[in-house]
Parts: structure tokens; C-alpha cells; sequence
């Protein structure tokens, strides 16, 4: 199977080559940082996770939304899902691969994790994750492989692949719901500490996980010769603007408590956010495009004769896109810091090297997706083998 | 095998052996074989201090009396080999003076007695009994002894920073980098930490398992820094409790820290 990523055109192996560099530069910088320590990046001593924790919380939403295919497909014999369900099972898996690769960049003594699996602590929220999200790894690898190897053979997936499938719905819920509770159940960081930051997660998730989907789809129709017809891509984008809708209200209804409650340890981070604390407005800026673009992606959205021209539809995922990867993967992180629990307000920005490593394991995320991607179209012959 | 090795092998095996059972079994001072100081611990042989319950008690009214004074911070941050950054970015304490407004964030009252207000309040880990910090580590490399202290493995740590974001109190420090180069005068019977594991105050467990106070409390000359057994209720700290006012950092979310502040 994996064979058929072994050949392709000029373009292909031109952009192969091309995330090879990017991933080899990355991994020059991550050299530097583990040769220095952490202290290379912009945390300090108040704001201690930031870009590599909110990539991969970030992330771990782009994995959990494969279940908005996988679901409709499979639970409810949705048959016109049958051609992208096996690609958001694919981005699900090159999710998770980020995923971890960003713990492990987070990390001060990286190669200590194994501690992790040594000593291990039901306690913590980070020991459940791990659990959750290997599983949901190991999970998607099996039904991935299984249903690539059947479409090859030309027969219907194996019988024993069904349950295994249903299993992985509840259990995409259950990373992200997971992964909320690493910062909702922390009573110091009253950002964090609310009931609907799960909730919260899901619905952005499944906006904008579908939405990048969505986007690998319209790029794959262009340049190959998939193409999963109309029906798919409407209805992907109707659950788009469902979760979408779903996210802003949570958002709002976050923003209502704080404000009109008015208790400044709640308060402070939204002023943070959206109009700056004790003269820091690092975010601002980021925070008011992101909810333009949120704005603008609705209105396209709600409007079914622009929702239902595929151009308007391409723009308004890119557009959900952005805002919801400004929201969690850039807000949701360090706006948990600042201010600090004595209402200290410390700067935080990434430097040029964690930059730089950061998109080095965007890169290995693509690399993943392209290969099997690859793989995947070349056993349709829907791409040039 | 040589001679010189037998013998070398035998000196220091009874050497080793008068230094675990004192100084009696040879008729000899362990000193006279054993350099001094090289073996403080043994050579001390003063009895462990015990508690049911460590705590500490701050007077602020007579930290403050002193002004500028840093000498309990300076005693701490010598003897665990904290070292001095340059760079805030860096900055590793643990042990060290907020103002009152930041200290007692949750304390808003702006007409507070003034000289509280312009107070700066020592600050370190609250050794609390519900840690937030020990509950979310992945791995219990911090934990809680039975006596209430919150201890560290600087060695099983991976450096992962939940405890950070779990600690209400901001009283933990990581190593942005590699710590060795800046420590001033590095203690050779405390460890030194290396970059990428997170560090604070252990009520100075290394000094009470040698019969020692915590050194910020021998440091303080006015009597500032009272230590002792909660549990005990002839203890200092429980009398000072008893007939004083005293508060504690953010007593709402439950993690029932153990260092009080007497303000009246």
C-alpha cells in the first residue's frame, strides 16, 4: 500500500522534498533548544506553556473532528461520505502524530517521558490523555490500513473492523473532552476553569477540523482526479456551520459570565484578550481578526446561495479556519497565564527558533497526510501511480 | 592483587564502618579518619526534627520592621545552589517578597491598613495538604510526605510544567536553561539542578533530617519566621496561632496551604 507513495510526478516529489527541508530546518532548530533548554523559546516563569501546548490543543481538535465523517458514514450509512471518510481518518492520524511530536518539543527532559508509562499516575489529567490519545492513534492506524487494504482488493472491509469503528466515535469525543480537562479541572487558572471548555473545544473542532477537510478535498479535485461530487461537500459544510454557529455562542456565553459577573479573576483574561491588561495588548489585535473572521465565515454560511456556491463555501473554510486557529491556537494557551494567580501580567511572545520548530511539525503533519493521501488515491487510480 | 590494595581496601572499610556506627567501636573520633565536614549528616549525629504537620508562620509586622532585608532569601538561595539570572525570563526563586497587593491578590481593599498595604510579604511553597501541583504530575515526581511537605525528584522530573499551571500561587520555577553557570559560590552538599526540570522550596527537608531548622528561619534575626508542628499543641507556631490574627494566600479554592501570615 504505503508503495504507491513511492511514485509520483516531479510535483509531487518537488513538494516532497520541500517538507523534508522544512522538517530537516526544524529539526536543526530543535537541536539549538535542546542543546539550550526552554528558555530559547518566549516562556518565562509566568507564562510557562504557549505556541507548542496550543498547537497541540489545537490539534487534538483537527483529530477529534474526523468523527463528524466517520460518524454520518458509518453509524448512520451515510453513503456519501464513502470517498473523504478515509481522508478525515487520515488527517485524524497525522493530527495525533503533531500531537505528540509537540508534547515531546515541550518537554525539558525530553527524553525522560518514558517516566510517564514508569510511574504511572491515574491522577493526573496528562497520564489519561496519553491513554486517550494513543488509543485514538492506534485506533485510526488500524481501521485506515484495513479499509485502504480492502478498497485495493476491491472487497468490502472486513467484518471485525466495524466495532472497532464505532469504538473510535466515542473515543474522539473523548480526547478533546480530555484534553479540556487538563486545564478546566486547575482551580488556579480561572480562565480555564469552566464547565464549557469541553463543550467549547468540540464545537470548534468540529468547525474547524471539517473546514481544513474540506479544503484538502477542494485542493485534491483540483489536482487530481478525485472528486467525491457535490453532496459530500455540501453537507461537510453544513456541519461546518452548525459547529461554527455552536462555537460563537459558546463564546459569547463565556464572554456574558465574565462580563456581566464582573469578578475581575475571570475578567481580567477577556480584558486580556480583547482590549489589552496593564498596558499588554500582544493579543489584541490577533483576537479582533479572529472574531471578525468569525463574523464574515457565519454570514457566508447561513446564506445558503453562498453556502452552496463551492468558491464562497472554500472561503468561508479558510476563513473559520483562521479564526478558530487564532482562538485555540494562539488565545486559549496564554491567555490562561495572563495575568499570572497574583495578577502579574508577563509578556509572552514565541521566538524566531520555536517559530521555526513549530512549523517543522506542521511540516511532519503534512508529510503524513501526503503520503497517505497518496496512497490512498493511487490504490482508486484516482491519481496518476 | 597488591598489598597496597588489600590494605587500602581494609582502611577504608573500617573506616566506613566507625562512620556508621559513631565513634566507639575503634575508641577513635570518626573526625580524626574521616575528613570533617565531609560527612555532616553522619558525623552530626544529631536526631531528625519530626512533625506531624509542618507549617510555617510569617510576622509580617516584624519582617517588615527590617525593611530591606534579605536575609533569609540569601540564606536559602546560597545554601540550594539557586542560581542569579540577569534576565527576569529566567528568574528561578524560592523564596521571595511580593507586594501585599500580589501576595493576597484575592485581599482587595485599597484602604487597608497602610502599613499592610506597603507591605511585601515573604512568599514560598505553601506545603499545602490538598496540592494541586502533586495531583496533576505525570509522573510523582512531586509529592506530599507524611509530615505535610511537599517534596521534588529533580531526577524523575520531565520537565513537563503542569505543576506550574496547577499552583495557585505561583511558587514553582523552571530551568529555562542550564542553572550551573550562574550559581555564586555553589554549595558542594546541595545538589545542582540542570536545565528543563522544575524546582521550589522543600521546607528545607535536607537541614530537618539533620536536626536543623529551615535556613530562612535561623537566618532571620528578629524571629520573623516561626516553624513548627501544627499537630503539637505546645509548639511555637501553635501558641503564635492561638493569640494572634493571622491569614492565608487564597484560602477559597481549598488546597489548605500551610504557610500563615500574622498581621496583627
Amino acid at each position: 500500500m504505503i508503495e504507491k507513495a513511492l511514485r509520483g510526478n516531479s510535483k509531487y516529489w518537488g513538494w516532497i522534498a520541500f517538507l523534508f527541508i522544512v522538517i530537516f530546518v526544524g529539526f536543526l532548530f530543535y537541536l539549538r533548544q535542546f542543546g539550550y533548554g526552554l528558555g530559547i523559546t518566549g516562556l518565562n516563569r509566568d507564562v510557562t506553556w504557549g505556541l507548542y501546548i496550543a498547537q497541540f490543543t489545537f490539534l487534538v481538535g483537527v483529530a477529534a473532528s474526523a468523527v463528524m465523517v466517520v460518524l454520518p458514514y458509518y453509524l448512520h450509512n451515510f453513503k456519501a461520505f464513502g470517498k473523504i471518510t478515509i481522508l478525515g481518518e487520515i488527517l485524524a492520524i497525522a493530527s495525533v502524530v503533531m500531537c505528540g511530536t509537540f508534547i515531546f518539543v515541550d518537554m525539558g527532559q525530553p527524553l525522560r517521558i518514558p517516566n510517564v508509562f514508569i510511574f504511572p499516575s491515574p491522577n493526573s489529567l496528562m497520564f489519561w490523555d496519553t491513554i486517550a490519545l494513543g488509543g485514538y492513534l492506534v485506533l485510526n492506524v488500524i481501521i485506515s490500513i484495513n479499509v485502504i487494504a480492502s478498497e485495493k482488493k476491491g472487497t468490502p472491509p472486513p467484518g471485525w473492523i466495524k466495532p472497532i469503528i464505532l469504538l473510535s466515535i466515542p473515543w474522539a469525543i473523548s480526547i478533546h473532552t480530555v484534553t479540556a480537562f487538563l486545564y478546566s479541572g486547575l482551580a488556579a487558572r480561572p480562565f480555564w476553569m469552566t464547565a464549557i471548555l469541553a463543550p467549547r473545544f468540540l464545537a470548534s473542532a468540529f468547525s474547524g477540523g471539517p473546514a481544513l477537510l474540506l479544503l484538502l478535498v477542494f485542493f485534491l479535485r483540483k489536482f487530481t482526479r478525485f472528486d467525491p461530487g457535490r453532496e459530500p461537500i455540501q453537507k461537510l459544510g453544513l456541519i461546518i456551520t452548525y459547529a461554527m454557529s455552536l462555537n460563537v455562542f459558546f463564546v459569547l456565553m463565556e464572554i456574558f459570565t465574565a462580563f456581566y459577573s464582573g469578578i475581575p479573576e475571570h475578567l481580567d483574561h477577556f480584558k486580556f484578550l480583547y482590549v489589552g491588561l496593564h498596558g499588554n495588548t500582544t493579543l489584541v489585535p490577533w483576537m479582533w481578526v479572529s472574531s471578525i473572521l468569525a463574523v464574515i465565515s457565519l454570514a457566508l454560511l447561513y446564506i445558503p446561495k453562498a453556502r452552496n456556491n463551492e468558491a464562497v463555501l472554500g472561503f468561508a473554510c479558510v476563513t473559520v479556519f483562521l479564526s478558530i486557529w487564532i482562538e485555540k491556537g494562539l488565545g486559549m494557551v496564554i491567555t490562561g497565564f495572563v495575568p499570572n494567580p497574583l495578577g502579574e501580567v508577563t509578556r509572552y511572545w514565541p521566538t524566531f527558533t520555536e517559530t521555526i520548530i513549530t512549523i517543522g511539525v506542521y511540516a511532519v503533519g503534512a508529510l503524513v497526510v501526503t503520503i497517505f493521501y497518496k496512497a490512498t488515491l493511487s490504490i482508486r487510480g484516482e491519481v496518476s501511480a | 592483587m597488591t598489598i597496597d590494595k588489600r590494605k587500602f581496601i581494609k582502611t577504608a572499610g573500617l573506616a566506613s564502618l566507625a562512620g556508621l556506627a559513631g565513634k566507639n567501636i575503634l575508641g577513635q573520633d570518626v573526625s580524626e579518619v574521616i575528613e570533617p565536614g565531609s560527612f555532616d549528616r553522619l558525623s552530626g549525629l544529631q536526631s531528625p526534627l519530626k512533625a506531624e504537620r509542618w507549617a510555617m508562620a510569617v510576622d509580617i509586622k516584624k519582617c517588615q520592621k527590617q525593611h530591606d532585608c534579605t536575609k533569609c532569601i540569601d540564606a536559602c538561595h546560597h545554601l540550594h545552589n539557586v542560581p542569579e539570572f540577569d534576565n527576569p525570563k529566567d528568574e528561578i526563586k524560592w523564596i521571595w517578597k511580593e507586594p501585599f497587593e500580589h501576595a493576597f491578590h484575592e485581599q482587595e481593599n485599597k484602604f487597608q491598613k497602610t502599613d499592610l498595604i506597603h507591605s511585601t510579604p515573604l512568599l514560598f511553597c505553601n506545603h499545602c495538604d490538598n496540592p494541586p501541583c502533586v495531583s496533576v504530575c505525570p509522573t510523582r515526581a512531586t509529592w506530599k510526605r507524611e509530615d505535610g511537605i511537599v517534596m521534588m525528584d529533580w531526577h524523575r522530573c520531565i520537565g513537563c510544567r503542569y505543576c506550574m499551571a496547577g499552583c495557585p500561587y505561583g511558587s514553582r520555577s523552571f530551568n529555562w536553561r542550564d542553572p550551573r553557570p550562574f550559581i555564586k559560590d555553589q554549595q558542594q552538599d546541595f545538589p545542582t539542578r540542570m536545565r528543563g526540570v522544575v524546582e521550589k522550596c522543600t521546607f528545607c527537608d535536607e537541614r530537618l533530617a539533620m536536626g536543623l531548622l529551615p535556613a530562612c528561619v535561623e537566618a532571620c534575626d528578629v524571629g520573623a519566621l516561626v516553624f513548627g508542628d501544627l499537630e503539637d499543641a505546645e509548639s511555637d507556631i501553635r501558641k503564635l496561632l492561638n493569640d494572634n490574627f493571622s491569614i492565608r494566600r487564597k484560602p477559597g479554592l481549598g488546597t489548605q496551604p500551610e504557610v500563615y501570615y500574622i498581621i496583627s
